[in-house]
């Protein structure tokens, strides 16, 4: 999977909790899910098990702590799908 | 935990504790119970002249009974030991039939998940005869602070 879908697709799945339209939309890999998409602890567990879904990947207490912007959470998958 | 020892870790105090009896409880269930007091103040206004629990009021007993109960359990039985705090972040709940005052009702919990933190149940709720007073899912982070 090549990292343009990747992004589409995370980006699919953080618009349902993203509180920030046009951080959404001017999203980069350096996006905070946090500061800057105002997504909240409780959803951002959301978006990594929606994420675990979409690509049928486990992620780990390590990887889940290290998930705080667009560009690691897209490493992330990158790393598990790569494992599968 | 046992039973007793999860309700002495409720950080709640009348007037807002909404659970009296933990009936069952394991790592992935809980059910316990709650009579609500005649004399509750928000009964004088909610509605006038006509008291009936308020939805915010049925909400929080099966938060109390289904979410928190449970989060303590788990974290308390964790390799920390700890019993967290649980901060309320959802609930979706649909309401069914009003409840008195001085109702008891029965509060039934399942575990959906509890993954990073957060604790997901459906949740729901009973009136003494045996009727589904209210019920959907209520979600919370368990953490070792109080305000998360």
């Amino acid at each position: 999977m090549n990292k343009e879908v990747l992004t589409e697709k995370l980006k699919a799945i953080i618009s349902t909790y993203a509180q920030d339209p046009a951080a959404l939309e001017n999203m980069t890999e350096s996006t905070d899910f946090i500061t800057d998409l105002k997504i909240n602890s409780a959803n951002l567990v959301d978006v990594v098990l929606d994420l675990e879904e979409a690509f049928d990947i486990v992620i780990d207490n390590q990887s889940m702590e290290r998930m705080l912007t667009v560009g690691t959470a897209l490493e992330i998958i990158e790393i598990k799908l790569s494992e599968k | 935990m046992n039973k007793e020892e999860i309700l002495q870790c409720l950080p709640y105090s009348k007037p807002f504790l909404f659970v009296d009896e933990l009936l069952e409880i394991d790592e992935n269930s809980v059910s316990g119970t709650y009579t609500f007091d005649k004399s509750l103040d928000f009964y004088k206004g909610h509605f006038k002249d006509h008291p009936v629990t308020p939805g915010v009021i049925l909400t929080e007993t099966m938060a109390q009974i289904g979410l928190v109960c449970l989060g303590i359990y788990l974290t308390g039985n964790s390799e920390s030991g700890v019993p967290g705090h649980v901060m309320l972040t959802s609930t979706a709940i649909d309401f069914m039939k009003p409840v008195f005052p001085g109702e008891k009702v029965k509060v039934l919990a399942e575990k959906i998940y509890f993954r990073f933190k957060k604790l997901n149940c459906s949740v729901q709720m009973l009136n003494a005869a045996g009727e589904v007073v209210c019920k959907g899912t209520i979600a919370g982070m368990v953490t070792n602070k109080m305000n998360g």
